[in-house]
């Protein structure tokens, strides 16, 4: 007799597609998520403050409460129904653009606050949705459509380590910085999800994962070669790691 | 006797789960689907499927449903 | 800290009666970030909130603070921010999504002199802001506009109640003239029928599908009409909730319409005048939007000239233009920044206009 060792979370939407391009990660961390949501048995009490970009459509596939946020704000969002309800979890996804450029302030209040919250950020170095600008997380030398000879310092300036930056604010509980290339990273990605929700479950402050992804379509890559670039290109400059964890 | 259960209206042809197969039981088939894409199959004559989820855990577009081991 | 009174009459500053009959309303979240001359709302409730274990937020920006609010307010409790002109001015991307996710956000502006940093003086700058809004797209904020400090409580409540009947955005728009005068206010219980936000506020889905909050639609179609349905909305709001003071209209030849502090002195003038034998009228909107159109027009068809007051470089005016439609003369009078004309001063320029 066979076992199920595999299924689709229930925390996401019935017969959801995802309208992600091919190989996109984003569909693995919205499915991790979810799994989260489902291994803690929190769907029914949790709260999303979605943001601007691809990550906006998590709230088409995983069934909790959404709300809305300006691009960057979703982290002032998340502050207000915190606040308001305190016995809910809440949580936003964002991408890099979101979360560390027009949200940085945002962002950075809420874990020096020490909101008890959980954010997860898509680290992808680019700005997909708008068709692969030149963003916050861009690496130096990386051609997008806005830095056409590549990332240079004197033009643009350094790309942001945000895990190591938020893992600085005495108010976050957690801070990681995973990424989705093998299967064995995925594992550990869902590994950190989930203690970024249970130290705000236990009420220890933000728990934050960034999460370093692909996007195939404006890296003009197949989604192979783009797990690639993650390990050979991002991972040296964005090291995968858990910078802060008060549970330890 | 372990397998795969497949959602061919989902698969976008990233085809990242053949690489993560360690058996090599997944191929480009000859099927399209609605997005117009030759579609991933599940080709296991010798019932040598580990059950051991690489694949689904790997799939990005929630096209690998189900998977049993036995 | 100060004393949140109720069913008390007391000598206090505007910014506190606001913030002291917030608390009355039931406001559970206050967020917002210090600017003159509104800052005794966010110190006052930085005291009370934590007093009550209600919810408060020395937000870093503007954008945070309407952001953080508009968090609060979608999972069904009461809840504001404060500013002034120019960081209200931050707050309109906010107020613009707060419309279209029909969120019921009440925003106290309590004006200083513009534009850009201007200066702290009373102003009356930003009705435009207020009424016009800064955010994108199409979108009404229901406005109301206080004259005295007790008024300040009254349109409080009210503020509270209408954000939450008609799921919209409420500002309370003063002036720094209101902010920091104190005059003798009485307190009682928040008058209004509070209302269910069950159907539609963020909960946690227990029991239930996902609630989504959003404006995004990709297709055109849909978007027209979800806005023919918020225009639906607006059109119920002019109907029901257009509030005006009028005096002495029945006989009169000049009317003279200002709205907020500044009719306190219009108000003065009108009598002044019909000491001296003008026929004058006072005319002062409550409700900036909804404005009063209607009763404008109907007194348009009576009287020989309709004259604004109003410090700033004449904005009401337009809308009052707009009311009469070119059924009698309107006429400014007006001073940029600063306390407003006195009676006298306006007395002098209506024997010049009669």
């Amino acid at each position: 007799m066979a076992t199920q060792v595999f299924k689709l979370p229930e925390s996401l939407k019935g017969d959801v597609k995802y309208s992600f391009c091919p190989g996109c990660d984003h569909g693995v961390a919205v499915r991790l998520i979810a799994e989260v949501l489902d291994e803690l048995g929190i769907r029914e009490n949790t709260i999303l403050a979605a943001s601007i970009g691809c990550s906006v459509t998590i709230y088409d596939y995983i069934n909790v409460d959404s709300l809305e946020a300006p691009h960057g704000r979703a982290m002032a969002e998340a502050t207000g129904i915190k606040r308001a309800r305190p016995d809910k979890i809440v949580f936003t996804y964002q991408g890099d653009g979101d979360f560390a450029s027009i949200g940085l302030a945002e962002s950075m209040h809420a874990a020096l606050r020490g909101e008890n919250l959980t954010a997860i950020c898509i680290n992808n170095t680019t700005y997909g949705m708008t068709g692969g600008q030149l963003g916050p997380t861009t690496l130096l030398g990386q051609v997008t459509t806005t830095s056409p000879t590549g990332r240079n310092v004197d033009y643009y300036g350094y790309p942001i380590k945000i895990a190591e930056h938020i893992a600085l604010c005495d108010g976050t509980a957690f801070s990681a910085r995973v990424s989705l290339d093998t299967v064995a990273n995925i594992k550990k990605a869902k590994q950190a999800i989930k203690k970024a929700f249970e130290v705000q479950i236990h009420g220890l402050g933000l728990g934050f994962v960034e999460i370093l992804s692909t996007c195939p379509t404006n890296w003009k890559m197949s989604p192979d070669k783009a797990h690639e670039r993650v390990r050979n290109e991002m991972m040296p400059v964005f090291k995968p790691g858990i910078y802060k964890d008060k549970t330890n | 006797m372990s397998r795969i259960v497949i959602n061919k209206d989902k698969c976008k042809a990233c085809y990242l789960c053949i690489n993560e197969c360690p058996k090599k039981l997944l191929k480009i088939g000859k099927d399209t689907n609605k997005l117009g894409v030759h579609v991933v199959e599940f080709d296991d004559p010798g019932h040598e499927c580990l059950g051991c989820a690489m694949c689904a855990t790997r799939c990005p577009d929630l096209a690998i449903t189900e998977v049993y081991k036995g | 800290m100060v004393e949140c009174l109720t069913n008390k009459k007391v000598l206090t500053k505007g910014n506190y009666a606001i913030a002291n009959a917030a608390v009355i309303a039931g406001c559970q979240c206050y967020f917002g970030y210090p600017i003159t001359p509104q800052s005794e709302i966010g110190e006052f409730m930085s005291g009370k909130m934590q007093e009550l274990k209600r919810g408060y937020v020395s937000a870093e920006s503007e954008l945070a603070a309407i952001n953080m609010t508009i968090g609060a307010v979608s999972t069904g409790v009461k809840a504001m921010t404060s500013s002034s002109s120019c960081a209200v001015a931050l707050m309109q991307e906010g107020l613009s999504y707060a419309t279209t996710d029909e969120l019921p956000v009440v925003l106290v502006s309590v004006m200083r002199g513009g534009p850009g940093l201007g200066n702290i003086y009373p102003s009356q700058g930003d009705y435009f802001q207020a009424t016009k809004g800064g955010g994108n797209g199409d979108y009404k904020l229901i406005v109301l506009a206080p004259s005295t400090v007790q008024e300040c409580v009254d349109l409080t409540y009210k503020a509270f109640y209408l954000a939450q009947k008609y799921r919209n955005p409420t500002v309370l728009l003063a002036d720094g003239l209101l902010g920091q005068m104190m005059e003798p206010v009485e307190f009682y219980d928040y008058p209004y029928p509070e209302i269910d936000n069950s159907g539609w506020a963020l909960t946690g889905a227990k029991g239930r599908d996902g609630r989504i909050i959003r404006s995004y639609g990709p297709l055109a179609d849909d978007r027209c009409v979800f806005l023919e349905k918020l225009y639906e909305k607006y059109r119920k709001i002019e109907e029901n909730e257009t509030e005006w003071e009028e005096i002495n209209t029945g006989d009169a030849d000049i009317i003279l319409t200002s709205f907020g502090s500044t009719s306190r002195n219009v108000k003065t003038a009108m009598k002044i005048s019909r000491e001296k034998g003008i026929k004058a009228g006072f005319f002062r909107p409550v409700t900036l939007y909804p404005f009063p159109n209607k009763r404008l027009k109907e007194l348009s068809k009576t009287v020989k000239k309709i004259v604004t007051v109003e410090v700033n470089m004449g904005q009401m005016v337009n809308d009052v233009k707009l009311a009469v439609n070119g059924a009698c003369p309107v006429e400014l009078i007006h001073k940029g920044v600063g306390a407003p004309p006195s009676a006298k001063e306006i007395v002098k320029k209506v024997e010049e206009l009669i």
